[in-house]
């Protein structure tokens, strides 16, 4: 975005509303004048403003090759975002970004890529999926592990089904909890590691979700081989302004905003375990 | 010819196990196969045998009252299946139930646990085995009871 001030949000107008499960929704945003022209790249957030009711941080989840249209998937938790959940069709916000890192969709280009995902963890991967699904065959194999609370919290469930009908593409989904009527499996997202044929010395691994699966998730593709510096993670602290000036989401020496929120394993380790941080 | 013993041998669960150990695995072994929906075990039946899966999906359930019938876990090739049979009652805690046509090894638990008390080495190799399981279960089913997921968990951005 071409904004000189940083804290200036852009207008946006609501395009379309999908609701993805019962607290959770993905909004279609588009320019409310001119083009949009909004680059970013997959793992970037925006700072998404409400009016009225405040500004919050919140992952980009669209696809990379449609800048034309602005997707953010949202879980109504508190008070900004059951007003985001409540947007209407034709409704506007306000937009800052993007900002922050992007996966590394270009460095893993020729290497099979693990993503691992937790709960709304899915959201922030979903335009990492996207890119490298129209460009498969420039990466090895590609696994797509998810975890979430329970069947009916599942997110992007046309979706879902649609890459795991993909030959080129192993996708596999455990939630927490599930009555019997439920068939897939049932436990943790990191017991479905060891299922995965994929070349350690030779892989990527994406994963973002709640802070100790991600810790979970890291030490067993450790132990599987995959070097901590090339298993990335897309940390949560509390982003306010977004260009690493208020300080709020500092974590150790790094502000997340500014320099994440997309880390390698080797770098976050250290501080995952600090109580204080 | 696929034999029990070499198809045991491939198992995880195995490696590192000795020649003679082997042996005796394969004597209290037997090939068994469950179709979709057929019970392995039943809650408070006696646990007789456990389980080495080599295809298909098995869920391990139990009945809440008002629930109706909750999944607590699901187990897949190449993971173990049951360790009642090494714990007084030897009761099943929990009920199993394929759901996919499921193919397993189904070692005899009794004769398990006498080979066991009459072979300590044997015995201590096997409970090094489950202790493993069972302490990656007890992990596994910690972070479950975080409910990590839940809405009051510290969310992704999008909250």
């Amino acid at each position: 975005m071409s904004a000189a001030d940083p804290m200036l949000p852009t207008l946006f107008v609501v395009r379309r509303v999908q609701r993805e499960t019962p607290d959770v929704v993905s909004l279609e945003l588009v320019a409310a004048e001119g083009e949009t022209n909004f680059r970013f790249l997959p793992g970037q957030f925006n700072m998404l403003t409400v009016f009225g009711h405040g500004e919050v941080p919140m992952s980009i989840t669209g696809d990379g090759a449609r800048p034309d249209v602005l997707v953010h998937t949202t879980r109504a938790v508190g008070a900004v975002s059951e007003a985001i959940c409540r947007l209407k069709t034709g409704d506007v916000v306000g937009i800052r970004g993007p900002y922050g890192t992007a996966w590394p969709i270009e460095e893993a280009r020729g290497q099979d890529v693990v993503v691992v995902a937790g709960g709304m963890g899915l959201a922030p991967l979903r335009g990492a999926l996207l890119a490298i699904q129209a460009n498969r065959s420039k990466y090895g194999r590609f696994f797509l592990v998810y975890g979430a609370r329970s069947p009916a919290d599942l997110l992007y469930r046309r979706q879902l089904h649609q890459w795991r009908g993909r030959f080129d593409m192993g996708v596999h989904v455990t939630v927490d909890h599930a009555q019997t009527d439920w068939i897939g499996h049932v436990g943790l997202v990191t017991r479905l590691l060891p299922r995965l044929s994929f070349a350690p010395s030779d892989t990527v691994a994406l994963v973002c979700g709640p802070e100790v699966m991600m810790r979970y998730a890291a030490m067993d593709l450790e132990k599987r081989g995959v070097d901590p510096g090339r298993i990335y993670l897309s940390m949560e602290r509390n982003m306010k302004c977004g260009v690493g000036l208020c300080g709020h989401c500092q974590l150790g020496p790094h502000f997340i905003c500014k320099d994440g929120p997309v880390f390698t394993a080797r770098a976050m380790r250290p501080l995952m375990t600090v109580r204080e941080l | 010819m696929e034999t029990l013993e070499r198809v045991l041998s491939e198992q995880a669960f195995m490696h590192g196990l000795r020649p003679e150990h082997v042996s005796i695995l394969v004597g209290c072994a037997t090939n068994v196969r469950f179709d979709a929906g057929e019970q392995l075990f039943a809650e408070g039946d006696e646990a007789r045998q456990f389980f080495m899966i080599r295809q298909g999906h098995v869920l391990l359930e139990t009945h809440v009252p008002g629930r109706g019938g909750v999944t607590v876990q699901t187990v897949g090739a190449g993971e173990i299946l049951g360790w009642s049979w090494l714990v007084p009652p030897y009761e099943w805690r929990i009920s199993a139930r394929a759901t996919e046509l499921t193919r397993a090894i189904a070692l005899d638990g009794t004769c398990l646990r006498h080979k066991c008390e009459a072979d300590h080495d044997l015995g201590y190799e096997i409970l090094k085995r489950f202790a493993h399981i069972i302490n990656e279960r007890l992990d596994a089913a910690r972070m479950q009871l975080l409910d990590l997921y839940a809405k009051s968990a510290p969310a992704r951005k999008g909250r």
